[in-house]
């Protein structure tokens, strides 16, 4: 039976020390309660109390760190089926395969091509975050495989059943964290035991659910802690979503701790849309890391933004501070454009602006995160608003003219807005697309 | 020892919505399209059936596009000056499921064209293909409630699915549709209450709840998709906790989103990092579509022919228990 916040709340110290983090106990109990945070945060708690709380302090489905300190991406500790019942929290990684097949030319190329997956989506920096090298050759070919990848600063995960490769290439990674995929009934003790000796994670695969409980069960008798379950992702779609949304669902609301781990699939070679459109699944359907084979730039850059959609706060619109951004090299003649303080509304109108090259005034009005329409249909973009935020700003200290351009979703604002700001209105595009040949045309 | 699956239990089922009229039923459609119906959440077919599949409609309007990316229109060809030979097309090169006929030359800011040409060309439609056709006006309530009663009256009988109705704007439409027996499309703005409360505003017309589809009006991926996709898992939710004024089958523009989105559209020259222009675009709109499945999307309304046959592919995939 899960203790409920105030339950949890009795047990702490009550002296509101802060040191957890959280301003209150009472605040500390409630996450604890949710199991978005450990209990080890808190450093006056009682035996007594630690005792009561242990399997209620530990996150439904552990947190798994792979990599060094310098490089490292983190999985897990989710808290949710679904994203609007609070948040998705460790955004899925994402990595490629290198099979040891390959030639040395042909790795290097790929990992060249690996280097430049980092998009700017929205002001964040989107990247891929793993490396999987698989064994298909020799033990020496697969250690001569890693030694070409390990110039790329990344997390590894080692695909191979062969003990003694996977061994030396753990020596190799002393300290690096790698992933090792994947223990199955067969090799559950050798594999365990190198996990152990090296300080890797280790995924565990198996065909059914009740297996894959049971081995990652084994695992953790063994003294491992940090593993990863394995989905069958050759089975029918709906197989392989069913056992997704269950060893979920066996997390969360059965707290079984043997399937309290962060889910691994990995895709096998298919055309570069099939690969694309299998990872979105997952990635909708609670994997915490999706390891595949095409590197077609579009497919990357489709994928790495349906993460970034995927794992927004619902609650926390991604939002930019409300003030004027002055875009390229400005004069007192440079026409203003007003836009929200929504992050993909004003990304959105800077790329259009930054594309244009035509110098130009952004003003991004506090509308708590909403978009345009949204925001004036809730009436936090009002002529009350941006009449303040004009002010505000400082620009009209800036600037020989008064004229603002607005969205042109909300043109019918334009008289009110003229009578409160005194700036003369100018109507733009509706649609940010418009704006390079709208600012090349005024004149 | 096996594990005690967590298995939810549903109270209610979506409603299913027929779209298309057999010749016998008044009609001259040679199929129909049957769409809704989930006992549960997406594929999770232990839990519930999904007695109908998600079905595809491709986009046609009436008018040559003018802002479609070339990427679009040449993988169209020449039909995309012709509404009727594009609809043709679309049955029969592409397979769609259904025809979504967008009236966009109605628009008073487009050519504002007469409404005798608007229901003729529905019509024309109607005449030279076989499958259901989904009717959407230009988007002005003023000239759609000119013209969609005209339209609607020209079908009668042959039960579209005709939109779009809005919380400000649902009589007309709702009355045409009553009276020429075709079913229609609910939108809201991203808002599960708004959702629910057009649906009793229409019901309370007497329009039955197997009439109705729910635009929830998604964001294309990267444009918002994901406010769309979670007001989708809630409203199906809440329709399969039991609530009948949110079991409808959900329609999803994805095809207009996608390709509005920068990504889908920018040449590779611009963006060198992107990847190939035209596979860049086919990912996005398809990508798109696919993430809505998972959400509980039953109709697609798409426009790339080669995202249209990924994304069958895919529900073939899906839909296997």
């Amino acid at each position: 039976m899960a203790l409920s916040g105030l339950d949890i709340y009795k047990l702490l110290p009550k002296t509101n020390c802060r040191q957890c983090g959280f301003p209150t106990c009472l605040a500390f109990a409630l996450s604890l309660a949710k199991k978005a945070v450990v209990l080890a945060k808190c450093p006056f708690v009682s035996e007594q109390a630690k005792a009561a709380l242990e399997a209620q302090s530990q996150p439904p489905i552990k947190l798994i760190t792979l990599g060094d300190d310098a490089n490292k991406v983190e999985v897990g500790n989710e808290t949710v089926l679904f994203r609007h019942e609070e948040k998705f929290h460790h955004p899925c990684a994402i990595g490629f395969i290198i099979e040891d097949s390959l030639s040395n030319q042909e790795i290097t190329q790929r990992l060249e091509k690996i280097k430049q997956f980092h998009f700017e989506r929205v002001g964040q920096l989107i990247k891929t975050d793993l490396i999987a090298i698989k064994q298909t050759q020799t033990g020496e070919r697969f250690i001569e495989v890693l030694k070409l990848v390990l110039g790329i600063n990344q997390p590894l995960a080692l695909i191979s059943n062969d003990k003694t490769a996977l061994g030396d290439a753990l020596k190799i990674l002393a300290g690096k964290k790698p992933l090792i995929y994947a223990a199955d009934s067969e090799n559950l003790n050798a594999f365990s035991i190198l996990a152990k000796e090296y300080g890797a994670s280790l995924a565990v695969k198996a065909d059914s659910i009740d297996s894959l409980s049971e081995l990652a069960a084994k695992v953790k008798e063994s003294g491992l802690q940090d593993i990863l379950i394995a989905v069958n992702t050759n089975n029918k779609p709906s197989r392989t979503l069913g056992e997704l949304t269950q060893i979920r669902r066996q997390a969360l609301k059965k707290n079984n701790r043997n399937l309290g781990y962060p889910v691994i699939a990995v895709i096998e070679k298919l055309d570069s849309y099939q690969e694309l459109i299998k990872a979105g699944d997952y990635l909708a359907k609670y994997a915490g890391i999706i390891l595949l084979n095409t590197l077609e730039e579009w497919a990357v850059l489709s994928l790495l933004t349906l993460r970034q959609n995927i794992y927004t706060d619902p609650q926390k619109p991604l939002q930019i501070e409300p003030k004027l951004y002055p875009i390229g090299n400005t004069t007192e003649n440079s026409p203003v454009l007003v836009t929200t303080n929504f992050s993909l509304s004003y990304y959105t109108v800077l790329g259009e602006v930054e594309a244009s090259k035509v110098p130009t005034n952004i003003l991004s009005v506090d509308t708590e995160g909403m978009s345009v329409l949204t925001a004036w249909a809730a009436e936090k973009f009002t002529p009350d608003k941006i009449s303040d935020s004009l002010k505000k700003s400082g620009i009209e200290e800036k600037l020989k003219h008064r004229n603002l351009i607005i969205p042109g979703y909300v043109a019918v604002m334009s008289g009110e807005l003229e009578e409160k700001s005194g700036w003369k209105i100018v109507v733009g595009p509706k649609e940010a697309a418009g704006i390079p040949s709208f600012l090349k045309n005024l004149t | 020892m096996a594990l005690d699956l967590v298995k939810e239990k549903w109270s209610n089922a979506v409603a299913v919505v027929t779209i298309g009229a057999l010749k016998d039923e008044g009609g001259t459609r040679s199929s129909v399209v049957r769409c809704g119906g989930e006992e549960g959440l997406p594929f999770l077919f232990a839990e519930g059936k999904t007695p109908h599949r998600p079905v595809i409609a491709m986009e046609v309007l009436d008018v040559e596009p003018d802002d479609w990316p070339q990427s679009l229109t040449s993988a169209i060809g020449p039909a995309i000056k012709n509404p009727v030979e594009w609809a043709v097309k679309c049955e029969k090169d592409y397979k769609a499921d259904l025809i979504c006929l967008r009236l966009a030359g109605a628009h008073p800011d487009a050519q504002n064209r007469p409404a005798e040409q608007l229901t003729k060309v529905v019509k024309d439609i109607l005449q030279a293909t076989t499958i259901p056709l989904i009717l959407i006006g230009c988007g002005e309530d003023k000239r759609d409630n000119e013209i969609l009663p005209l339209c609607s009256q020209a079908a009668k009988g042959e039960r579209l699915l005709i939109g779009e109705t809005v919380q400000a704007n649902y009589k007309t439409l709702t009355a045409s549709a009553l009276a020429d027996g075709h079913s229609i499309i609910a939108q809201s703005p991203i808002d599960i209450n708004i959702a629910k409360q057009l649906n009793i505003l229409i019901s309370d017309m007497s329009m039955s709840i197997e009439r109705i589809v729910i635009n929830p009006t998604v964001g294309a991926l990267g444009y918002g998709l994901e406010y769309a996709y979670s007001i989708m898992e809630r409203a199906r939710l809440a329709a399969l906790s039991g609530d009948k004024m949110l079991g409808m089958p959900f329609i999803c523009f994805v095809g207009y989103e996608a390709w509005r989105a920068k990504e889908a559209k920018a040449s590779e020259t611009e963006f060198p990092t992107w990847g190939k222009q035209l596979e860049r675009g086919i990912a996005w709109e398809a990508l798109t579509a696919t993430t809505f499945l998972q959400a509980g999307a039953d109709i697609l309304v798409m426009r790339h022919p080669k995202a249209v046959e990924l994304v069958r592919k895919h529900i073939d995939e899906l839909m296997k228990e």
